[in-house]
């Protein structure tokens, strides 16, 4: 039950190439679209099954948020994928694009079917230009079979697919600071709503989902919503690629089904690096709030699970740490990477971040204060909620983990002026 | 009357070779004609990599000019995004990720190297003009960590022995490309 959905190239030669991505069924999704077997209201049934949630690290229902896009509104529609990959930890849609580029291309053809829309917009960060290369030249193989273009394999379908660049912002892989983006201006979030589907790209309806998300659709409608719920549990239907570094033997992506226990997720990345002692886990990315190892050791790696236990499962960037890392190091890189990413729009967020940020590494230079803890927390509390985007409760609540589990470590390094954690 | 038409597009076709305009053409064809803002970032990353990876007033203005839009429009733009410089860089620029998970698997003593072997600090350009050095922040290449970029190419699983292949590969391609230029990215990428 591995690499059945966004990886099943991965195996081949040239894993990126159309005739691999056809030779595993590709385009057979389309195909049936256009022969008239398959209507946009059974699509979004099937999605709605399938219990597809959003792979960015939201986790909202995929199929609800295609139904929400007002696909007989006259005038321009967008469809837009987010594959700004940035979440510390995350690393899942930079190899989709890379080996199965023909898979998001699909998906996002069917859904400017669904939505009724002509025109999509691939938005891949700024670094990312080996993948934007394979993404290039797979749009103009598509291209070249009329998969994209006008009157698509001889249908009324037309769908226009062109990737986009950033240039180097976290924020823009929050929707709305992406959409601001794509039209040429600072990544800074709009309020919502308007929500994009009513008011996304050019003042446009416009459906924005992740990478992963899209790349899931072409097997879901090939086999069915059912079989893609069934690879993992109610509520977290699916596979889903979970990308595992740190401290393991063999870092790298493992597409797997949700409801997969973390103990086989970690012995599938080849165990603890060097036969150390796991300590904790950050289970979905930076802005997940770390979990001791104990209660990762009991957990199944789904969006229920992970969320019950107090942190998320977020982007499925799975951060192992063993018994050698110091927690407050370890705030210290979080709380620095969002002071440098905060777009300085909301107060709370761009003085919160800096606030917490330079408290903790005065702590970790050993200028720590009594008192510091408990500002901390209350800088953190006071971000919380009170930002026009989730940058805002990102920044704080990772900083909130660690104060909850690992309090003992900061008041030790402010007490002693050096870290519990003996090198 | 005085004649005050004025070609927009010419300040910038004159200060860069054609190819490089032709892609900047290619960047606007993607987004609807009406709106003249979508193809900033990409205008403003094919200029400053003609410009030895940095951005000038002159360059910016230029842009403005050529997409026809207001000058502070380009300005917001190539402040806000952090693969912009406004100052002389090194002409190549070697990134690293100091992030969770690099730092976890060794980015500091993949810095600490970088500094000995250029003899230059964090943010510093070597004095020939060749490097710069600074971090950035994830690149999602965590299962490569710890991973750094030189131009627009990303190394991963770093070791000591790969750095200073990295960095003595560089400098073989640079007296190559004294005797012929060639294009290091491509060479690089092998």
């Amino acid at each position: 039950m591995a690499n059945e959905v966004c990886f099943r190239t991965l195996h081949l030669d040239e894993p990126w190439s159309l005739e691999a991505y056809e030779s595993v069924g590709g385009y057979s999704a389309l195909k049936k679209i256009v022969a008239g077997e398959l209507g946009y209201e059974k699509i979004i049934d099937e999605l709605k099954l399938s219990a597809l949630r959003g792979r960015g690290g939201a986790g909202f229902p995929t199929g609800l948020k295609w139904s929400f896009m007002p696909r007989n509104m006259p005038g321009q529609k967008y469809v837009v994928c987010n594959s700004d990959e940035g979440e510390p930890g995350t690393f899942k849609d930079r190899d989709i694009l890379r080996f199965n580029p023909h898979q998001l291309i699909e998906g996002m053809i069917i859904a400017g079917y669904v939505m009724n829309a002509t025109v999509g917009y691939n938005y891949m960060r700024g670094e990312f230009y080996e993948p934007f290369e394979r993404m290039e030249k797979a749009l103009q193989e598509a291209r070249d079979r009329n998969y994209l273009g006008e009157k698509i394999l001889g249908s009324d379908i037309c769908f226009e697919l062109h990737n986009h660049m950033g240039a180097g912002a976290y924020i823009c892989g929050e929707e709305t600071a992406l959409i601001e983006s794509l039209e040429g201006k600072k990544g800074q979030p709009r309020f919502k709503p308007p929500f994009p589907a009513n008011y996304g790209v050019f003042g446009r309806p416009t459906n924005v989902n992740n990478t992963e998300s899209y790349a899931s659709v072409p097997v879901i409608l090939e086999n069915s919503g059912q079989w893609f719920l069934d690879l993992g549990k109610p509520n977290n239907g699916g596979t889903k690629i979970f990308s595992v570094s740190g401290h393991v033997a063999n870092p790298g992506n493992f597409e797997i089904g949700l409801g997969t226990s973390f103990k086989d997720l970690l012995a599938m990345a080849g165990g603890m690096l060097g036969g150390k002692k796991l300590k904790a886990v950050i289970p979905g990315g930076s802005s997940s709030p770390i979990l001791p190892a104990e209660t990762m050791m009991q957990l199944t790696m789904d969006y229920d699970a992970i969320g019950k236990a107090g942190s998320m499962l977020g982007s499925g960037a799975v951060i192992v740490l063993d018994e050698t890392t110091c927690m407050v190091n370890l705030a210290a890189i979080t709380a620095h990477f969002y002071y440098e990413e905060s777009c300085g729009q909301c107060t709370p967020c761009r003085e919160g971040t800096g606030w917490m940020s330079r408290v903790i590494h005065r702590i970790l230079n050993g200028q720590g204060r009594a008192d510091d803890l408990d500002n901390l927390d209350r800088v953190a509390s006071n971000i919380m909620g009170r930002t026009i985007c989730a940058l805002g409760d990102a920044a704080a609540m990772p900083i909130k983990g660690f104060l909850k589990h690992y309090r003992h470590e900061f008041e030790y390094m402010i007490e002693h002026k050096r870290s519990i954690v003996a090198e | 009357m005085t004649d005050l038409s004025y070609d927009h597009k010419q300040h910038l076709k004159t200060l860069l070779p054609e190819p490089a305009i032709n892609e900047i053409d290619h960047w606007i064809k993607k987004y609807p004609p009406e709106r003249k803002r979508p193809p900033i970032i990409a205008a403003l990353k094919v200029v400053q990599e003609h410009n030895g990876n940095y951005l000038t007033e002159e360059l910016m203005q230029a842009v403005g000019e050529y997409l026809d839009v207001p000058q502070i429009a380009v300005f917001e733009v190539a402040t806000f995004y952090s693969m912009f410089h406004l100052d002389k860089v090194g002409k190549h620029v070697i990134s690293v990720c100091n992030n969770i998970s690099c730092s976890l698997r060794g980015a500091d003593n993949v810095i600490e190297q970088l500094q000995n072997r250029l003899n230059i600090k964090l943010g510093e350009t070597t004095d020939d003009g060749l490097y710069t050095i600074k971090t950035v922040e994830c690149m999602a290449a965590c299962g490569g960590a710890p991973m750094l970029e030189v131009d627009k190419v990303y190394f991963e699983n770093l070791t000591e022995e790969k750095v200073d292949q990295i960095l003595s590969d560089i400098a073989a391609l640079e007296i190559a490309k004294q005797k012929k230029p060639a294009d290091l990215s491509a060479e690089v990428k092998k």
